[in-house]
C-alpha cells in the first residue's frame, strides 16, 4: 500500500511537467501560408484622402511593413506606444490597413492618438484583409523588396518583439 | 470611485482569509478553541467582502462605466441591461471573480452548516478551504484584476461576444462553477481527515450531502451548457469534444465515481483511500479544467483572451494544492486499515467496478484533451484531436458502467450469489433485448449500434423497476403505499438518477441514428420536404434589435397539410461587436419526441437564402436525462436521515432550517445502515 500511494503523485508531476512546457508553446501559432509567398496585391484609397487609390504594387522594391488595425480593437490601443516608437526610428515605411472600420472613426483614431503610419489603406468590408488571411486585429505582416511576406504577427506588438526580431529580420533584408 | 471600492474589497477579502487560514490551524496545533473558532467569523468575512468586490463589478457593468477596461472590452451601451450584468462573467478578469465569490458562498455554507461538526475538524476544513481562496485572490489581485482602469476612458465598449448573448449565458456559468468549485468541500472533507488522521463512517457520511448538491449542480451546468450549444451555436449538435466541455466533463466523472464509493466508504468502511483520492481528483480536475481554459496552452470556442503570467500563476497553484494533497495523501495512505472483505461478486466489487470504469473514461477525456499538448511538446507537430477518437474510446468504457447499474444496486453488500442475481434480472434481461430488437424495427431501420444503445437504456429502466419489485413483491398489496412511503430519499434518488441516465441514453441514441438533416436553396413561398414534415419559407425581412440587425425568416411546418409550427430562424450582425461575423439564431420547436430546427444560412444571388434543416428524434431526451439525474442527486440530498438530529429535537424547538444540516460527526447511528440501502 505504502508505495503505491505515491503513484497519484507521480502521475501528477508528469502532467505539470507536460503543461508547464505547453505553457511556452502557443497553439495558435500556426505557420501563415503566405509565408514566403507574394502578398497579396490590392488597390484601395487612403484613409487620409477616400479619392486617392493607392496600389500595393507601388511599394515594390522597398521593404515594409503592413499592420493591420482599427478603431474598435482594444488591443490595438495596446500596441499603439510601440508602433509610435517604432515609426520615429523610420527603419522601414510602415503602412496601415485599417480594417472593417467606419471612417470617420478611423480619422478620428489616427487624429486624437498620432498617426504612425506613412499612409493607411482603407479596407472597409474587409476583403483586402480575407487576402491576408487576417483572422483577429491586430495582424502585423514584414513585406520584402521582391512582394513577398517574410513574417507574420498575430496579435498586439511589443517594443520587445519589434526589438528582437522584427528589426533584426528587417537587417537582414537589408534595408 | 466604486471600482476602488472593489478593488479594496478585495485586499480585505484577502486579509481576513489569511485569517481564516493561519490563526485556525494554529489553534489547532496548540489546543486552543479560541483561535479555532475564528475561522466562522473569518469565513463569514471573506464571503461578505467578496460579495461586495463583485456588486461593485456589477454596478460599474450596470452604469456603462468606461473607463473599467474589463467592462470597455465586454460591454457596450446599446446592450441591454440583463446582459450587462451577465457579461461580469463574460470574459476572463470576472469569470475567475466568479468562481471566487462562489467558493466563498460554499466556505460560508459549510461554516454556517457545521453545527455538529467538532471544531477542530471544522478549522482544518475552513482553513483547506481558504488556502484555496487565499490562490484565488492573489490571482486577481496581481494578474486579473477587473478593475484595472483604462486611461482616458473610452466612449462606448466592444460590446459582450454576441455567442453570449443568450439567457442560457445568465445561467450556465454561475450552474457550472457551483458544481466545479463545490467539489473543494469534499476536498476540505478529505483534507482535513487526512489531517487529523479520522478517515471514518462519519466522515463520508458528513461528506455525501455536499459532493452530491455539488455534483448535481455540475450536472445542470453541463446540460445547460449542452443545451445552450445547441440553440446558440446553429450546428444542432449537441456536444462536441471541446476541451472546455471536456473540463467540465471530466470533474463530472470522477464526482460520479465519488458519490458511489463515498456510499461504500460510509456503509461498509472500506475503499477509504480511494474516497480520498478520488475527493482530491475531483477537485484537482476542476483546477485543472480553470487551468486549460484560463492559460491559453489549448484553443478552444470558449478561450478568453491569454496572458502567459496567468498561466503560470495557474500553474504553480495548481502544482502547490494538487501536489501537496498528494503527498499528504500518499504520506497517510500507511495508516488506514484495509476495511472489511467482500466477494468477488458483491455490492462492493460492482460498485469498485464502476469507480475504475469512470475513473478511465475521466483518464481517456483527458488523454484526448491533452494529447495536441503533449505531442506539442514533444516537438512531434501539431494536431487536433477530434470527436472520432473521443467517440471510439468514451462509448466502450460507458456502455458496461450501465450496464453494472442495472446489477449494482440489486446485489447484496460482502457476497453475492451470481446465479441469484440472474434470476431476478432474467426477465429484465428479456425484455431490453426484446426492446433492443423491435424499437429499431419500429423506427425504421435497425442497425447494432443502435440495438445496443436501446438494450442499455431498457436494461436500465427494467432492472430499476426490478429493484423496486423487490421491495414489495413478497408483501401483501395493502402494505404498499407504506412500503413505498417509508423508503428513503436516497433510495428515489438513485432510482430517478439512474433512470435519468437511461432516458439520456435513449436521446442519444435515437438522435444519432435518426436524425434527418438537410440544407436547401430556398425561395419565398418555396417549400421543402424532410422526415415526413414541409417547410414552407414564407417571408424573408430585415428587423432591428437593439444591438444588432436581423434578416428574419418566417418559416410554415406542415405534417399532413396541417400547419403545425411557424418558426422565426435569424441572421444578426452585431453593429459593436469586433466581427463583423453573422451570428446564426436557429428557431426550433421543441416537442417531446422530436425537435424542428431550422438555421437560417448566407443569402444567394436573387432572394435565395441557404437554410438549414433538422429534424431531431428525442433529442430533448438528452437534456430530460440530465434533469432527472440532478433532480435524483436533490432527492438523496434531503435524505431524512440527514435531518436526524433536527427530529430528535423536541418537537417545539426544531429549528426552522432551509437546507439539510448535516449529520452529526461523532455518533453516527449504525442502526441506520441496515434499513437504508443507497
Amino acid at each position: 500500500m505504502k508505495k503505491q500511494a505515491w503513484l497519484p503523485l507521480l502521475a501528477f508531476l508528469v502532467l505539470i511537467a507536460f503543461l508547464g512546457v505547453g505553457l511556452r508553446l502557443d497553439p495558435r501559432e500556426l505557420p501563415s501560408p503566405l509565408i514566403d509567398r507574394p502578398a497579396p496585391s490590392f488597390a484601395l484609397p487612403s484613409v487620409e484622402a477616400m479619392d486617392r487609390v493607392r496600389n500595393s504594387g507601388d511599394l515594390r522594391g522597398q521593404v515594409w511593413i503592413l499592420n493591420v488595425w482599427a478603431s474598435w480593437c482594444v488591443a490595438c490601443r495596446q500596441e499603439h506606444g510601440a508602433l509610435m516608437a517604432f515609426a520615429a526610428q523610420q527603419a522601414v515605411p510602415l503602412y496601415g490597413l485599417n480594417y472593417k472600420d467606419r471612417h470617420g472613426d478611423a480619422v478620428r483614431w489616427l487624429r486624437e492618438r498620432g498617426d504612425p503610419y506613412v499612409d493607411s489603406f482603407f479596407d472597409g468590408d474587409g476583403r483586402v484583409g480575407i487576402d491576408f488571411g487576417v483572422y483577429g486585429v491586430p495582424e502585423t505582416f514584414l513585406i520584402d523588396r521582391e512582394g513577398r511576406i517574410r513574417y507574420k504577427h498575430a496579435g498586439p506588438l511589443t517594443p520587445e518583439l519589434l526589438r528582437d526580431t522584427i528589426l533584426p529580420l528587417i537587417g537582414a533584408l537589408g534595408a | 470611485m466604486i471600482p476602488e471600492i472593489g478593488h479594496f474589497a478585495l485586499s480585505l477579502a484577502l486579509l481576513l482569509t489569511v485569517v481564516q487560514v493561519v490563526l485556525p490551524l494554529w489553534g489547532v496545533a496548540r489546543g486552543n478553541a479560541a483561535w479555532m473558532a475564528l475561522s466562522r467569523p473569518a469565513a463569514l468575512g471573506q464571503a461578505l467582502f467578496v460579495l461586495v468586490a463583485f456588486a461593485c463589478l456589477m454596478w460599474s457593468f450596470y452604469a456603462n462605466d468606461f473607463s473599467v477596461r474589463y467592462v470597455v472590452q465586454h460591454s457596450n451601451t446599446a446592450l441591454p441591461w440583463a446582459y450587462r450584468l451577465a457579461a461580469v462573467w463574460g470574459g476572463h478578469e470576472g469569470s475567475i471573480l466568479l468562481w471566487l465569490l462562489i467558493l466563498s458562498g460554499w466556505t460560508l455554507a459549510v461554516a454556517l452548516y457545521s453545527r455538529h461538526l467538532e471544531l477542530s475538524m471544522l478549522a482544518r476544513i475552513l482553513a483547506i478551504m481558504g488556502l484555496v481562496s487565499i490562490g484565488f485572490l492573489l490571482f486577481i489581485l496581481f494578474t486579473s484584476n477587473p478593475f484595472d482602469r483604462l486611461f482616458p476612458a473610452a466612449l462606448n465598449g466592444d460590446d459582450l461576444n454576441p455567442q453570449l448573448q443568450d439567457p442560457g449565458l445568465i445561467l450556465h456559468p454561475p450552474l457550472l462553477y457551483m458544481g466545479y468549485v463545490g467539489m473543494a468541500v469534499p476536498f476540505g472533507f478529505a483534507m482535513a481527515a487526512l489531517l487529523a488522521g479520522k478517515l471514518d463512517a462519519a466522515w463520508a457520511r458528513w461528506t455525501r450531502p455536499w459532493a452530491t448538491t455539488s455534483w448535481c449542480f455540475l450536472t445542470l451546468g453541463i446540460a445547460l451548457g449542452s443545451a445552450w450549444a445547441y440553440y446558440e451555436l446553429g450546428w444542432g449538435g449537441w456536444w462536441f469534444w471541446d476541451p472546455v466541455e471536456n473540463a467540465s466533463l471530466m470533474p463530472w466523472l470522477v464526482g460520479a465515481a465519488l458519490l458511489h464509493s463515498l456510499a461504500v466508504t460510509e456503509k461498509r468502511g472500506t475503499f477509504k483511500m480511494w474516497t480520498v483520492l478520488l475527493a482530491i481528483v475531483a477537485f484537482s480536475l476542476s483546477l485543472l479544467g480553470t487551468f486549460l481554459v484560463r492559460s491559453g496552452v489549448l484553443t478552444s470556442v470558449h478561450a478568453f483572451a491569454t496572458d502567459p503570467k496567468r498561466g503560470i500563476f495557474i500553474l504553480l497553484f495548481l502544482g502547490i494544492v494538487v501536489g501537496g494533497s498528494l503527498v499528504l495523501f500518499a504520506l497517510k495512505a500507511s495508516q488506514v486499515g484495509i476495511g472489511s472483505r467482500f466477494a468477488a461478486v458483491s455490492r462492493e466489487s460492482m460498485l469498485l467496478g464502476n469507480n475504475v470504469l469512470l475513473m478511465v473514461a475521466a483518464g481517456s477525456v483527458m488523454l484526448g484533451t491533452l494529447y495536441p499538448l503533449l505531442i506539442d511538446a514533444l516537438g512531434m507537430g501539431k494536431l487536433s484531436v477530434g470527436p472520432p477518437y473521443f467517440n471510439a474510446v468514451f462509448v466502450p468504457l460507458m456502455a458496461p458502467a450501465l450496464f453494472l447499474m442495472g446489477v449494482g444496486p440489486i446485489a447484496r453488500w460482502q457476497r453475492a450469489d451470481a446465479g441469484d442475481l440472474a434470476r431476478r434480472l432474467r426477465w429484465a434481461l428479456v425484455v431490453s433485448l426484446a426492446a433492443a430488437l423491435v424499437t429499431p424495427w419500429i423506427a425504421g431501420r435497425w442497425s447494432a449500434l443502435t440495438g445496443f444503445g436501446y438494450f442499455l437504456a431498457f436494461w436500465i429502466f427494467t432492472s430499476a423497476a426490478v429493484n423496486l419489485w423487490g421491495r414489495l413483491a413478497k408483501r401483501p398489496r395493502r402494505e404498499w403505499w407504506r412500503i413505498l412511503r417509508v423508503q428513503p430519499g436516497s433510495y428515489y434518488g438513485m432510482l430517478v438518477a439512474h433512470v435519468g441516465m437511461g432516458v439520456l441514453v435513449v436521446g442519444v441514441t435515437t438522435v444519432s441514428s435518426y436524425e434527418v438533416e438537410r440544407d436547401v436553396v430556398m425561395r419565398p413561398s418555396e417549400t421543402a420536404a424532410a422526415a415526413g414534415y414541409a417547410f414552407r419559407l414564407d417571408s424573408i425581412s430585415q428587423r432591428p434589435g437593439p444591438n444588432y440587425i436581423a434578416d428574419r425568416a418566417v418559416i410554415s411546418v406542415f405534417r399532413n397539410d396541417r400547419r403545425i409550427a411557424i418558426l422565426t430562424p435569424e441572421r444578426r450582425i452585431y453593429t459593436a461587436a469586433r466581427s463583423a461575423n453573422p451570428m446564426t439564431e436557429a428557431s426550433i420547436d421543441t416537442g417531446v419526441t422530436r425537435d424542428l430546427y431550422v438555421a437560417l444560412g448566407d443569402a444567394l444571388d436573387g432572394g435565395a437564402w441557404i437554410v438549414r434543416i433538422y429534424v431531431k428524434p428525442f433529442v430533448s431526451w438528452i437534456w430530460g436525462g440530465g434533469i432527472l439525474m440532478a433532480l435524483g442527486g436533490g432527492l438523496a440530498v434531503l435524505d431524512r436521515r440527514y435531518r436526524r438530529r433536527v427530529k430528535q429535537a423536541p418537537a417545539h424547538e426544531a429549528p426552522p432550517m432551509a437546507a439539510p444540516p448535516p449529520p452529526a460527526y461523532q455518533g453516527a447511528r449504525s442502526g441506520v445502515s441496515h434499513r437504508v440501502e443507497t
